[in-house]
């Protein structure tokens, strides 16, 4: 019955985490009476669990996810997505406009292939395809800005405790953000220069995500590049 | 001459490991990456994953399927090789494979593939081993869940003397040659081969030498895993 490591420590895979009764929280297996680690991540020891924060670690889709994804094909009654998952999403004509589907409905006149869309996760099938929709404010296809890919493991830094990091990050460059879950971060901002400066934002808390007081030196980032800019 | 005074042609001692290099993330559009200097060795392992498996007809319903790739370049040896994948590629390709299945959770991703490439770009002996060792170091660094790391050492016999980890030389001209991969936390060997004639007692020394030597380059590989946010936290550090 003992935890093998200080709180927040670094751990990866196979590490022995704890030994005894305690159950196995995020990116941790359990055998033989211990609890080890699956990914490279900090761990944590909460109240009867532990669990790491992976720091490298793909994208599961869950149902309530807002996601951004690519066409990639189109099927009768359906479009292939490309959600950045371990297996493709579909997006079906009545979840994505309100014209019921008809065999003479031209489809690639609505989405084509290689269009960027903003959806959501409503279902897993049984076969755990994710199924989206792009009804709803918010969502659809997208026709302008930047799209930038991070660690989805590390989108949670990205969006802060209560939305305190993108919230600073929107006031300070009056840009606007679309999050997904899936770690795509879709980027609309008045000029190019200030999409180049959230891109680098971006890479900074990917790099520096497992280090404390991130939102202050970000927006030390911020007011820095903002001074090399206007002087 | 007894066992202590006896140095092998590169003067390293019977139980000594060439000097080892990882390096993990080396690969920006790779999904997981890693690079091993080994000696004279020097492979990179690219992981792609878990994705979309093409052929679809490969896939398995319960499981995600592991692919990896072997290849030598063509000027990783002397004398310059073909380019084509070998008889050999194939079957290493393949050892590689079960080698780091055990390690991998493969049922968390039914339909889906991992696939790994090592590609040898200069070669001394021990590549396979090598391999192993990025492409393990590889996966973690992909994100994809694993039980433990694997790590991979060969042991084997020359002139007579039980030796680890052995070069070009070691291999082409020593009696035996028994390349061993290694769950180290799980205390698992996922990879057993021998080339050459042993007495039974020596194939268990061997084997014992090489999860020796398995053991100190997995201290290596969470050292390189590690280095990565170390490194980041320092310089944040240091900013303040």
């Amino acid at each position: 019955m003992s935890a093998h490591f200080e709180n927040r420590a670094l751990v990866v895979p196979g590490d022995i985490l704890y030994e005894g009764r305690i159950r196995a929280g995020n990116n941790t297996y359990r055998m033989g009476g211990k609890v080890y680690a699956t990914h490279v991540g900090l761990v944590e020891y909460g109240r009867g669990v532990v669990s790491v924060i992976a720091l490298e670690a793909g994208y599961t889709p869950m149902v309530g996810d807002t996601v951004i994804g690519y066409v990639v094909d189109i099927d009768v009654g359906q479009w292939i997505v490309d959600i950045n998952a371990p297996m493709n999403a579909v997006l079906k004509v009545p979840d994505a406009m309100e014209v019921p589907f008809t065999p003479d409905l031209a489809m690639t006149d609505f989405l084509d292939v290689g269009d960027t869309i903003v959806a959501k996760v409503v279902d897993l099938d049984r076969r755990r395809t994710p199924i989206l929709s792009i009804l709803g404010g918010e969502l659809g296809k997208v026709d302008e800005g930047l799209v930038v890919e991070m660690t989805p493991s590390k989108v949670p830094r990205l969006i802060g405790k209560k939305g305190s990091m993108v919230g600073m990050i929107l006031k300070e460059t009056g840009c606007r953000l679309v999050i997904g879950e899936n770690g795509r971060i879709l980027i609309q901002c008045a000029d190019r220069e200030d999409e180049e400066l959230i891109v680098s934002i971006i890479r900074k808390i990917e790099r520096e995500a497992h280090t404390t007081g991130l939102t202050n030196r970000v927006h030390d980032y911020i007011m820095r590049m903002r001074g090399v800019k206007n002087g | 001459m007894g066992e202590e005074e006896w140095r092998r042609r590169d003067g390293r001692a019977w139980n000594e490991l060439r000097p080892i290099k990882i390096e993990s993330g080396v690969l920006p559009n790779a999904d997981g990456s890693a690079y091993i200097e080994m000696g004279r060795n020097k492979i990179i392992v690219a992981v792609y994953g878990p994705r979309e498996m093409h052929p679809k007809h490969l896939a398995k319903p319960d499981m995600a399927v592991l692919r990896c790739r072997y290849h030598m370049s063509p000027f990783s040896t002397h004398p310059r090789r073909s380019p084509g994948p070998s008889r050999r590629d194939t079957e290493i390709g393949m050892v590689m494979r079960y080698a780091l299945e055990p390690a991998i959770f493969l049922e968390r991703f039914p339909r889906a593939t991992i696939d790994v490439y090592a590609e040898v770009l200069q070669a001394d002996g021990g590549t396979r081993c090598a391999s192993i060792t990025a492409a393990a170091v590889a996966l973690v660094d992909a994100g994809i869940p694993m039980r433990d790391l694997v790590s991979a050492c060969a042991a084997g016999k020359i002139e007579g003397h039980i030796i680890l980890d052995l070069n070009d030389h070691e291999d082409k001209y020593g009696e035996a040659d028994v390349p061993v991969a290694y769950m180290p936390r799980l205390d698992r060997v996922t990879l057993l081969q021998m080339d050459g004639v042993l007495h039974p007692d020596e194939l268990k020394r061997c084997i014992e030498l090489a999860i020796e030597g398995c053991k100190r380059i997995y201290e290596l590989q969470r050292k390189a895993l590690k280095r990565k946010y170390e490194e980041v936290v320092e310089e944040v550090k240091e900013g303040e």
